[in-house]
C-alpha cells in the first residue's frame, strides 16, 4: 500500500499535529506550549526508541544518552560559538549518530539481557564522563547567556521557534517510524526481533541492520536534546543523563504498545498527561512515582501488548487505523 | 571442480568440547540431484548442515558452493550466495504473518527483491506449499504441520540453488508425508538441488538419488538407496535389523 | 605513599565484602531465573532505612537487628516474587526487567513520600582499629565480617540443605530441573527472597558507615551489576570476588586521580568485560 493511502499513517500524523497545534487555540498559550513541549518531546523519544525496542527487539536503557550527548554538543556550539540553532541541531544529530554507530559496532554483539545491562553501564559511564569533562562545565554544566536569544527576536520568540521546530521534528519522527515499519529494512528488523539466528539464515545481515536501526533511533533524541536545552537555557549532567528518564521512555513505549507506530505516540501522550495530573493533584503529588510504578506493573502483568496493542487484539476492525 | 558439482564438502571436521561431532566428512553433490543424509540420532547430521551454512564453522576441511570456498562464511553471506535451509526445530517468526515470513525469505536471499516483488513470490510459494489461505494469520498460530510448510516456503521463496532440508517430514501424519514428498520432488523438478536429512526412511529412500550415512560423525557409507539398504555396515550400525532394510525399501516403515 | 595505598586498599577491600553480598543477591536471582532484578536498589535502600529506624527509633543495636532485617526481607522478596515476577517469569526478558523496575518505582515512591530525600545516617560510632600504618573504623571491619559470615551461611545453605540443593540444580540446568519437578514456584520464590535478603543486609551494613537517602540504593545497584559482570553472572562466589575487585579499585584509584573519575572507569570496565568475557573474569570462556 502506498503510504499516503494508509489511514493508519494519517491518524498518527493527525494526532501529533493536534497535540502540536493545541497551544495555538489554548487560552493560556505559553502554559499550553510548555505542557505540549514535554508531551511532544516524549512522543519523539518514545517513537525513536521504538525503532530499537519495538521493531528490533533490543531493550535500550541508554536511549537518553543520545538526548544528553546531542544536547551537550549543540549547547556547546550555541553558547561558546553562538552557532545558529539549526547548526547546533545538526551537530547534535551527527554526534548522536556517530556515537550510536561506534557504540553499536561494539555492544550490539550482545544479545538480550546482556545488551540491556551494557546500556545501563553506558548510560552511567556517559554521565560520569560529562561530569568530569571541563569544556562542558563539569558537574555544574553550562548556561546560555541571555543575549543569545536576541538573535531570535527575544526569549519569547525563541521559545516559539523552538516549539515549532519540535512539532515539525515530531511529525518527521512519526513518518520515519512508519516508513521503517513498512519497509524491507523494517521487515528485516522485525525478523531479527522474532528470531535473530533464523533471520541470519534467511540472509538478513543482522549486525548491519541492528547498527543502522540503532543509529536511526539515536539521531532524533540527539536533535530533541538540542531543542530542549536551548529552550531551558542551561544544561547539567543530572538533567542530560537520567537513567530514570530512559526508563520512563521505555514505560511509554510499553504503555502504548511496542512495535506499532501509533503505540508509542499514545503511550507518551497518556503517560505525560497522567504524570502532569498526578503532579498537581494534592492527593497523588507525593506518591506519583509509586502510582506510575503500579500502573507499569499492571500493564506488564495484564496488558503486555499495551493500550493500542490491546485494542488491535480486541477489535480487529480497528487494525487498519491503529498501525 | 567440475561445473555440475554444486556442493563439495572436503574433509570437514567439527568438535564440541570432547565430542567429535564430525570427522573427515567428504562428498560431492551434483547439481539437480537429491542427496539424502541419514544416521542415528546424534550422528552429526544437523551439525553438518550447520557447518555448511556457517552456524558453526568447521575446524578442518572446506566447503565449496558453486565453485566458491564458503568455509567460515557467516550464515547471511551463505544465504546471499543462494543456499537456503530449513530447521529441524521450526523457527517461525511468530509475531509476523505467514505472508511476511515468506516475504522475508524472498527479500533477503540471493535475489534481494524489493517488497513488492517479494510479495508476488511469497504468494506463489504459499500457493505451492498449500498455505495460501493462511497468509494473513500470525505464524505463531499455525499447527506443527503448517509451520513445517512455512519453514519450507520461506526457504523456497529465496529461490535457492541449493536447499538443505532438515527433517521436514518429522511429526507429520502419513497423508501429510505423502503430500510433502510430492512437494519436495516438485522442487527438485524446478531445478533446485536438495540435501535432505530424514528419519522417515521409505520417504527418503524414494526421493533420494544418492544417500550418505553418518554414524558418530563419521561417514560410513555412500551410494544409491538400494546400495545403502543392502550395505551390511549400514544395517549393522544403523538399522540393526536386516529385515528392516527390506521393509524400508518396500515402504512399510 | 605506600602506607596510604595500603590503608586505602584495606578500606576498599572491606567495602568490597559489603558490595559483594548485594551483588551475590543479583547473581543468585539471575542464575536461578534469568531475571535482572531492578528492584535490588530499592531493597538496598529499605535495608538502610530498616537499620536506621531500628536504631534511631527503638535504640536497637544495628548488628543485632540484622537477623531481624534478614527475616523480614526474605519474606518481602517472596511476596514480591509472587506479586510481580511469577506471572511473567516465562515471558520475554523485558517483562521481568520492567516488572522489577515497577516494584522499584513503587518502593522508592512510597519511601520518598514518607522519608523525603534528605540524607540520613546511623550515628553509632565504635571508634577505629589501628594496625601499624592501617587505621580502619570498626564499623567497616564489622560490616566486612558480617558479610563474610552471611556468605558462609549462604554456602552452607546452598550445599547442605535440600532446598539449597534444589536452588543450585535449577541454576545449573533449568530445563532438567523442571523435568525432575524441582523448579517449583516455591524454589524460585525462595531464591528471589534470598536475593532480596542479601540486598537488604548489604544496605543495612552500608548504613552503618555511609550517609544515605531513600534514593541511594540505585547507585549501589549499578555497582552490583558491575560486580556481577566482573565475577560472572549467576556465580555467587564470583560476585564476592568481583566485590573485592571493585572495592579495591575504589580504594586505590583516588590515589592517582580525582575520585569523580572512579565511576567512569568502573562503567567502562563493566562494558569492556561484558564484551570480551560475558561470562565474567572467573567464568568459562563461551
Amino acid at each position: 500500500m502506498k503510504p499516503w493511502r494508509d489511514p493508519g499513517l494519517w491518524l498518527s500524523l493527525l494526532v501529533t499535529a493536534a497535540i502540536g497545534l493545541w497551544p495555538a487555540v489554548a487560552a493560556n498559550k505559553p502554559y499550553a506550549r510548555e505542557m505540549m513541549f514535554t508531551v511532544l518531546m516524549s512522543v519523539g523519544l518514545a517513537s525513536s526508541l521504538n525503532i530499537m525496542q519495538g521493531y528490533t527487539g533490543y531493550v535500550n536503557f541508554g536511549h537518553i544518552i543520545f538526548f544528553g550527548l546531542g544536547g551537550y554538543v549543540g549547547f556547546y556550539l550555541l553558547s561558546v560559538y553562538h552557532a545558529p540553532l539549526y547548526v547546533a541541531a545538526l551537530a547534535g544529530a551527527l554526534t548522536a549518530a556517530l556515537v550510536a554507530f561506534l557504540l553499536g559496532k561494539a555492544i550490539l554483539r550482545l544479545r538480550g539481557a546482556y545488551f540491556a545491562l551494557a546500556t545501563i553501564g553506558i548510560n552511567e559511564a556517559a554521565r560520569s564522563f560529562v561530569k568530569n569533562f571541563d569544556p562542558f562545565g563539569g558537574p555544574t554544566g553550562m548556561t546560555l547567556k541571555f543575549h543569545v536569544y536576541q538573535a531570535y527576536g527575544g526569549a519569547n520568540q525563541a521559545l516559539w521557534i523552538t516549539y515549532i521546530a519540535l512539532v515539525v521534528l515530531t511529525l518527521l519522527i512519526i513518518l520515519v517510524s512508519y516508513l521503517v515499519k513498512t519497509s524491507k529494512f523494517g521487515l528485516g528488523l522485525m525478523a531479527i526481533r522474532e528470531n535473530e539466528d533464523a533471520a541470519e539464515v534467511m540472509g538478513i545481515v543482522a549486525p548491519d541492520a541492528k547498527t543502522w536501526a540503532y543509529v536511526l533511533s539515536a539521531v532524533f533524541p540527539g536533535i530533541i536534546g538540542v531543542l530542549f536545552f536551548f529552550k531551558n537555557g542551561n544544561i547539567e549532567p543530572g538533567d542530560a543523563f537520567r537513567l530514570q528518564q530512559s526508563i520512563e521512555v521505555i514505560v511509554m513505549v510499553m504503555l502504548g504498545g511496542q512495535g506499532l507506530v501509533f503505540g508509542p505516540l499514545v503511550g507518551a501522550a497518556v503517560y505525560q498527561r497522567l504524570r502532569g495530573y498526578l503532579l498537581v493533584s494534592p492527593l497523588f503529588k507525593n506518591i506519583q512515582l509509586a502510582v506510575a510504578g503500579l500502573l507499569l506493573l499492571i500493564i506488564i502483568l495484564f496488558v503486555p501488548a499495551g493500550l493500542i496493542g490491546w485494542l488491535r487484539g480486541r477489535f480487529p476492525r480497528l487494525r487498519r487505523w491503529l498501525v | 571442480m567440475s561445473a555440475d558439482i554444486i556442493l563439495r564438502v572436503e574433509n570437514v571436521s567439527k568438535r564440541f568440547g570432547g565430542l567429535q561431532a564430525l570427522s573427515d566428512v567428504t562428498f560431492d553433490l551434483p547439481r539437480g540431484q537429491i542427496l539424502g543424509l541419514i544416521g542415528p540420532n546424534g550422528a552429526g547430521k544437523t551439525t553438518l548442515f550447520n557447518a555448511i551454512n556457517g552456524i558453526y564453522p568447521p575446524e578442518e576441511g572446506r566447503v565449496l558452493f558453486n565453485g566458491q570456498d564458503i568455509t567460515g562464511w557467516k550464515p547471511y553471506r551463505v544465504a546471499k550466495a543462494g543456499l537456503a535451509r530449513t530447521h529441524q526445530i521450526v523457527q517461525p517468526l511468530n509475531d509476523l504473518t505467514v505472508l511476511e515470513n515468506v516475504m522475508a525469505g524472498a527479500c533477503f536471499g540471493h535475489e534481494n527483491h524489493p517488497l513488492g516483488r517479494a510479495r508476488e513470490i511469497a504468494d506463489e510459494v504459499l500457493e505451492f506449499v498449500g498455505l495460501a489461505e493462511r497468509r494473513d494469520l500470525l505464524a505463531g498460530s499455525l499447527n506443527v504441520a503448517q509451520k513445517k510448510r512455512l519453514e519450507l516456503a520461506r526457504a523456497l521463496a529465496s529461490h535457492p540453488y541449493l536447499l538443505l532440508l532438515d527433517e521436514v517430514l518429522a511429526g507429520l501424519n502419513p497423508a501429510e508425508i505423502a503430500e510433502m514428498v510430492q512437494v519436495v520432488l516438485k522442487i527438485r523438478d524446478q531445478g533446485v538441488t536438495i540435501l535432505i536429512i530424514e528419519h522417515v526412511m521409505h520417504a527418503l529412500m524414494n526421493v533420494s538419488d544418492r544417500v550418505i550415512v553418518l554414524d558418530y560423525g563419521k561417514q560410513i557409507a555412500e551410494g544409491t538407496p538400494e546400495e545403502i539398504a543392502n550395505n551390511p555396515r549400514v544395517i549393522e550400525a544403523y538399522l540393526g535389523d536386516p529385515k528392516l532394510a527390506e521393509k524400508m525399501l518396500r515402504g512399510e516403515v | 605513599m605506600i602506607d596510604f595505598l595500603i590503608a586505602s586498599l584495606t578500606d576498599g577491600l572491606l567495602l568490597g565484602f559489603v558490595y559483594g553480598i548485594a551483588a551475590m543477591g543479583l547473581s543468585l536471582i539471575w542464575g536461578v531465573m534469568r531475571v535482572i532484578n531492578l528492584s535490588h536498589g530499592a531493597t538496598i535502600a529499605l535495608g538502610m532505612f530498616g537499620i536506621y529506624l531500628a536504631f534511631t527509633g527503638l535504640g536497637m543495636n544495628p548488628y543485632l537487628t540484622l537477623p531481624l532485617l534478614a527475616a523480614a526481607s526474605l519474606l518481602l522478596g517472596i511476596l514480591v516474587y509472587f506479586v510481580a515476577v511469577h506471572r511473567v517469569i516465562d515471558a520475554p526478558y523485558l517483562s521481568t526487567l520492567l516488572a522489577t523496575f515497577a516494584v522499584n518505582m513503587i518502593v522508592i515512591g512510597i519511601g520518598t513520600a514518607i522519608f523525603t530525600t534528605s540524607p540520613r545516617n546511623v550515628d553509632f560510632s565504635l571508634g577505629s582499629l589501628s594496625l601499624g600504618p592501617i587505621t580502619v573504623t570498626w564499623a567497616r571491619v564489622l560490616a566486612a565480617l558480617a558479610a563474610a559470615v552471611v556468605t558462609g551461611l549462604l554456602y552452607l545453605f546452598l550445599y547442605r540443605t535440600r532446598l539449597g540443593k534444589s536452588i543450585r540444580a535449577v541454576s545449573n540446568n533449568k530445563a532438567a530441573a523442571e523435568l525432575m519437578g524441582i523448579a517449583t514456584s516455591w524454589v524460585l520464590a525462595f531464591s528471589f527472597g534470598l536475593g532480596t535478603m542479601l540486598a537488604a543486609i548489604s544496605g543495612g551494613l552500608i548504613a552503618t558507615f555511609f550517609p544515605f537517602t531513600i534514593l541511594a540504593g540505585g547507585g549501589y545497584q549499578v555497582k552490583g551489576f558491575v560486580i556481577c559482570v566482573l565475577g560472572g553472572l549467576g556465580n555467587p562466589l564470583g560476585a564476592l570476588i568481583g566485590g573485592l575487585i571493585l572495592g579495591a579499585m575504589e580504594g586505590i584509584i583516588p590515589a592517582f586521580m580525582e575520585t569523580s573519575w572512579v565511576p567512569v572507569l568502573e562503567f567502562i570496565l563493566f562494558v569492556i568485560i561484558l564484551l570480551v568475557r560475558p561470562t565474567g573474569l572467573l567464568g568459562s570462556k563461551t
